[in-house]
């Protein structure tokens, strides 16, 4: 398929800008990296209102916090590695146990960060985050969710964690697109198996939902952007209607979206689950879209994964 | 905004009061943690003086309104001094004084740890240390943004300098001059497993904060005036975070308490509590 591709980074510098015109009370917290995460362009129109702590993530969300405790909507970004693993407990204890509205962005995510390598390359961060109680934990697909997720997220009290790439990204949704928390998108309706994505591979799973309608296979496919709360009815719906899912995230199979829907599966309607997602190994450097092959996360994947859990039914 | 008390003012009076407080204070916390079979009394006597003399005479708060915008805040970074915290909340009349016995207790809103959500007058939620510091920077920022006179106070433990996050914080509040953050580090000299000098030295911890850009000050955490001395000095400095080092002794006010080590982490038996209420002048009245 030809997509045209955006970065969902530059959707949340810009929404942020415009959040900050219309919510005084936001303010921005960044560790040295707010060119990357695009929280500069709230720093040039608010300067007031945004503090670079430097090299020190843990200070940042212990500051979020604080900042949180007077009615501030906070926002703290970096990298998804440092965020929610440098810094696990300073969200825990500061963030998560006062549910306080500190709103974690983290940029970076997954093996697309490409070069930098496994020090770098964060497959964790869906594991930890839903772990934590009073925790959203979302992952917008592409520009447009994103600047939908940001706005929603500020309407919403209490501390949420959304996941970006670092990579351009294809253009799934338009600017009339409205997210909702907690509510999976149904992108295409099918019978025979569904396929439930998110972040980067929702791209990939159209495309084989595609692939597969024109080999007679009816797919439906679901955008599991919230994987905290996830949306139980569409998995259980799903699991009813088509009787087969396969999952499919640029995260650790394990813990991650796949896992919470198999969570669900199990209790609420047991059938087939293939899930797809980094195997249980640290990444390495290489270029996105070769490490997207070199992990199987692809197409070509969700296709083969489709037919075999079909064949085994 | 209120006018602050000139807290310096009738010192004569007010300091048998607050002594007359921390006695309660103390023997409170004493009560609790033997009621709760468990907690840090060691630590909560060490720093028991410091939240006195906040909570009845430094800082502006109101029992009756403990979200107010305005007030004082105070984050116990050292959260397992909670006794200490919450017999002095108490105290002051946010939550009442018998309900101090339902600490550590399954539904109690006293928990283990300062609770935010939980516990009226807790300012912030704490307890893996290390992090009070860094969240007192926030709620000064916040302040200093929202142009508000508010003062935030910080209260580490000695033992919890060794956190790495605090050093963090050090600097970032030396670089942004946040000078309506006061920080106490409530030196008592010693840690769960023994003396910190023999564990690892936080010393010379003046001159680490004064490097760091803090104004320095160093009392003896059980006297009073040089308690009131300090907070009116912090005060006073415009352009820098304060930092008091209040010398300490763990387990202040008991003769068998003072100085050991054990009573870090372990509340008195039956026995050992009579003994002590005895010393102290006898129980709660």
């Amino acid at each position: 398929m030809k997509w045209k591709y955006s970065n969902m980074r530059d959707a949340f510098g810009k929404t942020l800008v415009e959040l900050g015109r219309r919510f005084p009370q936001i303010v921005v917290l960044n560790a040295d990296l707010s060119s990357s995460t695009r929280t500069h362009y709230f720093e040039k129109e608010f300067p007031e209102r945004f503090w670079n702590v430097g090299v020190a993530e843990q200070n940042m969300m212990g500051i979020a916090a604080g900042l949180a405790t007077t009615g501030k909507i906070v926002f703290a970004s970096t990298f998804a590695m440092f965020a929610t693993g440098r810094a696990y407990d300073q969200i825990r204890q500061s963030i998560a146990y006062p549910r306080l509205n500190v709103k974690i962005v983290a940029s970076h995510a997954g093996i697309t960060v490409g070069g930098d390598g496994a020090s770098h390359q964060m497959h964790e961060d869906i594991a930890l985050m839903r772990v934590l109680p009073h925790m959203t934990v979302i992952v917008p697909a592409d520009f447009f969710e994103t600047r939908s997720v940001i706005s929603k997220i500020v309407e919403m009290g209490g501390p949420a964690y959304v996941r970006m790439a670092r990579t351009d990204t294809p253009e799934i949704y338009n600017e009339n697109y409205e997210f909702k928390i907690g509510v999976g998108d149904l992108l295409k309706e099918g019978d025979d198996v569904t396929i439930i994505a998110m972040g980067l591979m929702l791209s990939k799973a159209i495309e084989a939902a595609e692939t597969l309608g024109r080999e007679g296979v009816s797919c439906r496919v679901i955008n599991m952007s919230t994987v905290k709360p996830i949306d139980e009815k569409a998995i259980e719906k799903a699991a009813r209607e088509t009787g087969a899912i396969v999952t499919a995230e640029e995260h650790n199979v394990l813990m991650g979206m796949g896992s919470a829907v198999v969570e669900v599966v199990a209790e609420k309607y047991p059938v087939p689950v293939r899930r797809i997602g980094i195997p249980d190994v640290f990444g390495e450097s290489g270029e996105s879209e070769e490490l997207m092959e070199a992990y199987g996360l692809t197409t070509e994947n969700i296709v083969q994964q489709v037919k075999a859990i079909l064949a085994n039914r | 905004m209120t006018d602050r008390l000139d807290y310096l003012r009738d010192l004569e009076k007010v300091i048998p009061e607050l002594e007359e407080k921390a006695l309660r204070a103390r023997k409170w916390i004493l009560k609790m943690t033997t009621e709760a079979g468990s907690g840090h009394p060691g630590g909560s006597l060490s720093v028991v003086d410091v939240l006195v003399a906040l909570y009845f005479r430094v800082m502006r708060h109101n029992p009756l309104n403990p979200r107010w915008e305005n007030r004082d805040r105070l984050v116990l970074s050292k959260g397992h001094a909670a006794p200490a915290l919450y017999a002095v909340l108490a105290m002051s009349g946010y939550f009442p004084e018998e309900e101090l016995l339902t600490l550590r207790k399954l539904g109690s809103r006293l928990q283990g740890h300062p609770s935010m959500l939980s516990t009226p007058g807790v300012d912030m939620s704490t307890g893996s240390l290390g992090q009070g510091l860094s969240v007192g920077i926030g709620m000064a920022l916040a302040g200093k943004l929202d142009r508000r006179d508010y003062r935030v106070y910080v209260v580490l433990g000695d033992g919890e300098c060794q956190e790495g996050q605090v050093w963090e914080a050090a600097m970032f509040a030396g670089h942004h001059r946040i000078e309506n953050l006061c920080a106490v580090v409530d030196k008592n000299k010693l840690q769960l497993d023994g003396a910190t000098d023999r564990i690892v030295s936080i010393d010379p911890i003046g001159s680490k904060f004064e490097a760091f850009g803090w104004n320095t000050i160093q009392i003896n955490g059980h006297d009073f005036r040089q308690i009131l001395i300090a907070f009116r000095e912090a005060e006073k400095v415009k352009d820098k975070p304060t930092v008091i080092i209040s010398n300490t002794i763990k387990g202040k006010g008991v003769s068998f308490m003072e100085g050991v080590v054990k009573y870090h982490g372990k509340p008195l038996t039956r026995e050992e509590l009579k003994m002590a209420l005895e010393e102290l002048g006898g129980d709660i009245q």
